[in-house]
């Protein structure tokens, strides 16, 4: 790869955190909700334990480390 | 904006030599500063002639050579201090990730819990007074740093800062919604309009982003800045927003801080991971500063909490 390639991935899993999604996308939630995305890059929570699912609110970085993804 | 009040020796020599016709900030350069308040607003003056200016100095006296080198030797103090203070230690590898921890493990005092949970009405409003020095030019000294960067740590800054400037909409530039904010609560919302009230640590907080964000020898630090700053946020916002609602706030300070818990939580990934860990794997010799950049953001707002809790206990 020429040093003037970047890798940019569409989805980013952070250790312990959210999953980034870059670009516009429509997510459908466990209860069959649709979320459509607002921002450049959107936190998709996947600790299970934000309060504004399904997006991250950072509530991962409080519960124990053995529960975060 | 008009120039503040001098809050000492140094900065009534400093104020008064811009608002003359021929500004020569010689005789302030020969005074020592009265105290840390004097220097601060001296120096918070001299920044705002590269944002915003003042409507009673001259647009030119930006690069008026005697007041750059007044803001040199204020600068050269003001570094110091943060340096002897809030250096950090050197982060082992991966970067990205021990940065994450370091920041996470950082113990500070928390303006957010007491006004999620005790803050009468008039403390959340002298708290909003005092944020707003910074949050109607949310962003913007991160924004000097860019063209200092290359062509990784760049991008990644821009994907930020395009979500901090509301991708283009006017209406969601972070900077606006609170001033939409600060409106619906009553509150002056012009820029600048509470210098006057602020105390030292707001003033510390405010010279500091532009300190860093206004030297390119200064980019890693400015940058763990950033990194340090959008970690901390999406917590202590959504307590915050939790306070406001039990005070009866309007929804639209509500909704900034709202709008910050999931903002941030996007934020805090990309500051820590795509911009500075881009960034000091590029240049591992930056990895200092970085860190001495995000020790300085929390040491600034715990200093920050300090003030405000021992006050709003006495
Ligand atoms: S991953 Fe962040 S709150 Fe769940």
């Amino acid at each position: 790869m020429s040093l003037n390639e970047f890798e940019h991935a569409d989805v980013v899993l952070c250790p312990g955190g959210p999953l980034l999604l870059r670009g516009e996308h429509v997510i459908e939630d466990d209860k069959g909700g649709l979320h459509r995305t607002t921002r450049p890059v959107s936190a998709v929570c996947r600790c299970g334990k934000s309060a504004k699912q399904p997006w991250c609110d950072g509530t991962h970085k409080v519960i124990p480390e053995r529960a975060r993804p | 904006m008009f120039t503040p009040k001098a809050r000492g020796e140094l900065s009534e020599a400093l104020i008064d030599a811009l608002r003359t016709d021929s500004v020569d900030a010689r005789p302030a350069l020969a005074l020592d500063p009265t105290d840390d308040g004097d220097l601060h607003i001296s120096l918070w003056v001299m920044y705002e002639l590269m944002y915003r200016g003042f409507d009673d100095v001259d647009d030119d006296v930006e690069w008026n050579p005697t007041v750059l080198e007044l803001r040199r030797s204020l600068e050269r103090l003001f570094e110091d201090e943060l340096r002897s203070k809030y250096a950090g230690e050197p982060l082992p590898e991966p970067f990205a990730d021990k940065l994450a921890e370091c920041i996470e493990n950082h113990d500070g005092v928390s303006v957010a819990a007491f006004i999620q949970r005790d803050a009468d009405l008039e403390q959340v409003l002298e708290f909003l007074r005092y944020k707003s020095i910074y949050h109607v030019k949310e962003a913007d000294p991160t924004t000097w740093v860019i063209p200092r960067l290359s062509t990784g740590p760049k991008a990644a800054v821009i994907e930020l800062q395009y979500d901090e400037y509301g991708c283009g909409d006017p209406n969601r530039l972070h900077s606006n919604m609170f001033v939409r904010g600060l409106e619906a609560c009553g509150l002056r919302s012009e820029y600048g309009a509470y210098i006057d009230d602020v105390p030292l640590e707001v003033l510390k907080q405010n010279n500091a982003w532009s300190l860093l964000g206004l030297h390119r020898r200064l980019r890693g630090a400015a940058l763990g800045h950033l990194a340090a700053f959008e970690a901390t946020s999406s917590l202590p916002s959504r307590r915050i927003a939790g306070g406001m609602e039990r005070l009866g706030l309007p929804g639209e300070m509500i909704a900034y801080y709202d709008e910050h818990v999931e903002a941030d939580a996007v934020h805090e990934q990309l500051a820590i991971r795509t911009i500075c860990g881009a960034l000091v794997e590029e240049t591992p010799s930056l990895a200092a500063d970085v860190v001495f950049g995000a020790m300085t953001c929390l040491g600034l707002e715990d200093e920050f909490a300090r003030r405000m809790l021992g006050e709003w206990s006495a």
